[in-house]
């Protein structure tokens, strides 16, 4: 094709210029990937640390008893739901363990193990002993292990609110990662915590998760949750209203991730056409005699929007690689106190290949501008100019 | 038969003020003939180019190529005569630097056609041997001196085969002896392919080789004759 084969040359010809063209590109386009991906990777490890391994819907009673009966019913009629992931139920309560002459409070959580496992992942974090195996045993946290110095196989009394006690067997320690919950939840079955608080077969809570990628659609479905359960004693909370404050961060971070990114584009766009527009004038000769040799109008701007497809497309593979080198860079180099990376490194391909497809077309844009200057040329002023 | 015939044709300039460069021009120019436009700079024989050429529209009268009125054409239709029909040699001869002299050659046919077949390639080898200048078909265009330039450049007229090849000033840049190797170069063009030339020149030497000699002065033609010697 005539017009790609001289876009290719005039190209070639101003070796200087069209690398210096394509720099800019591969700058830009390497900032929008370096800026994107950072805040990316900030915004999915904030999000992890908020809502990973947690229940992001819960359904609680919200009755004068706050306990659940005919659970097994609702979640037969809920879990038809499009885009929820796990469904667990939790039977809670709050109790006292003794440590020499004072109490610890403490929460009992009685779990349907293999569901809630799925939820909290709760078998990975156990990091000694083992998971309870009878209606005797539990489970605690590394900072009540530590405060009650206990021992795996070791007696743990727990004194209720109608004040019975019940020694139960220390099967395994856990860490959740979160020093709360390591210090007052005591993991046991369903079963076990529903004797122990006089629940017979009711629960507390129904705790759910949804899709990693529905993660923001949380709300929504909460709401499909309640008009489904259709029960004014229910309660249904999801993170989203729980976290008002995260996601306004978070959208501040993607509103000034889309200005910058915007900015850097518009820039671009704004020096491609600048550039190429001079090309017009340096190659006006050419063109004059191609359009004297009868090269069609259209054909002539196709040169212009070549050109800008042709930078735009090297100048996009650049720079993703010049951005993800950034990034991997920043990795290294930037590190938290504990020696971590400072940020987990997230490559959302997605992001990757619609900042390359965005910059490509728009450098194809910015060839439109010259192409319509390309346009207005009269081979005859070229001529006889000489 | 008539290749290029221009009937009552005027133009006028206008901008700041209006400016008649064409008066009244009416020429018609037969098939395989060689004619030469001459007059002094600024006579009006390049605009008049340029209008035979249809690379400029006349203010009134009319251009008729090969049969086909050019008030009558489309800008598509304009730029197909200009490619199929009509072939350029200008005196700053406009290669395109950016290519090779074969591939400057080749360029009129891919403007129509973007295959260049094994056939199309060996035509543009046998006009760069006819212009002599097969030697240099990979050389770029701005490693060759100027006679060979306008040498290239005459081949490129020829690619496409055209009807009639307009050159303007085509030895204007040239010293005597390459000016008239290009002299002897058209005749011979003209007697295998039998192209009708239109030379716009003020070199009445270069005139001399032509079959007809049109003199024009402050837009008209003031004398239309045939060359005896021709």
């Amino acid at each position: 094709m005539l017009p790609l084969r001289i876009a290719i040359r005039f190209l070639k010809s101003g070796r200087g210029q069209t690398a210096l063209i394509i720099f800019g590109i591969a700058i830009a386009v390497s900032v929008q990937i370096f800026v994107g991906l950072l805040i990316i990777g900030l915004q999915l490890s904030l999000i992890d640390s908020t809502i990973g391994n947690k229940p992001q819907i819960t359904i609680r009673s919200s009755g004068d008893i706050n306990t659940i009966k005919d659970w097994d019913t609702i979640i037969s009629k809920i879990q038809e739901i499009n885009g929820l992931k796990e469904i667990s139920v939790t039977a809670t309560g709050n109790a006292l363990v003794p440590d020499g002459n004072i109490t610890l409070p403490i929460l009992v959580q009685g779990f349907d193990f293999q569901s809630a496992d799925q939820i909290y992942g709760i078998s990975d974090s156990i990091y000694k002993g083992e998971r309870m195996k009878s209606l005797k045993q539990v489970l605690i946290g590394r900072d009540l292990a530590e405060e009650l110095e206990a021992d795996i196989g070791g007696k743990l009394p727990i004194l209720t609110p109608e004040g019975g006690v019940n020694i139960f067997e220390i099967a395994g320690f856990y860490d959740l990662g979160v020093g709360s919950i390591n210090k007052s939840w005591v993991i046991t079955n369903l079963t076990t915590s529903q004797r122990l608080f006089g629940y017979g077969d009711r629960i507390s809570e129904i705790i759910m998760t949804v899709d990693q990628n529905r993660l923001f659609d949380a709300d929504k479905i909460a709401l499909q949750v309640e008009r489904i359960v259709g029960d004014k004693d229910i309660e249904v909370t999801n993170w989203k209203d729980q976290n008002e404050e995260l996601l306004s961060g978070l959208e501040g971070q993607s509103i000034s991730s889309g200005v910058i990114q915007g900015v850097v584009l518009a820039s671009v766009v704004v020096a491609i056409s600048s550039v190429l527009s001079i090309t017009v004038l340096q190659k006006s000769r050419q063109l004059g005699i191609l359009k004297a040799m009868g090269i069609a109008d259209r054909d002539a701007s196709l040169i212009f929007v070549f050109q800008g497809l042709i930078i735009g497309l090297i100048g996009a593979v650049v720079g993703v690689a010049l951005g993800l080198g950034l990034l991997y860079a920043f990795n290294t180099f930037t590190a938290s106190p504990d020696g971590g990376a400072l940020i987990d490194l997230y490559i959302d391909y997605n992001f990757i290949i619609r900042s390359w497809v965005i910059a490509v077309a728009s450098s194809t844009v910015a060839g439109l501008i010259p192409a319509r200057r390309s346009l207005k040329l009269n081979p005859v002023e070229v001529i006889r100019e000489g | 038969m008539i290749t290029l015939e221009l009937a009552g044709v005027n133009k006028i300039y206008s901008g700041a003020y209006e400016h008649q460069v064409l008066f009244d021009i009416n020429l018609s120019f037969e098939s395989k003939t060689c004619s030469a436009v001459v007059g002094e700079s600024g006579s009006g024989k390049s605009t008049l180019m340029n209008i035979m050429g249809i690379l400029d529209t006349p203010t009134s009268g009319e251009v008729i190529i090969d049969g086909m009125a050019v008030s009558k054409m489309s800008k598509k239709q304009m730029a197909e005569v200009r490619n199929k029909t009509i072939g350029f040699v200008f005196q700053f001869h406009y290669l395109l630097p950016e290519f090779t002299v074969l591939e400057n050659v080749l360029i009129p046919h891919l403007i129509h056609d973007k295959n260049k077949s094994k056939q199309t390639i060996d035509r543009a080898r046998n006009l760069l041997d006819m212009v002599g200048i097969s030697k240099l078909e990979n050389k770029m265009t701005t490693q060759i001196s100027g006679g060979e330039q306008q040498r290239t450049a005459i081949a490129r007229a020829l690619m496409n085969n055209p009807k009639i090849i307009l050159a303007d000033e085509p030895t204007g840049n040239l010293d005597s002896v390459t000016t008239q190797n290009v002299c002897g170069l058209f005749s011979e063009i003209k007697r295998q392919f039998g192209t009708t030339f239109i030379v716009v020149t003020h070199d009445r030497t270069v005139a001399s080789h032509t079959d007809r000699t049109i003199e024009v002065s402050d837009g008209r033609v003031i004398s239309d004759r045939l060359n005896k010697d021709a």
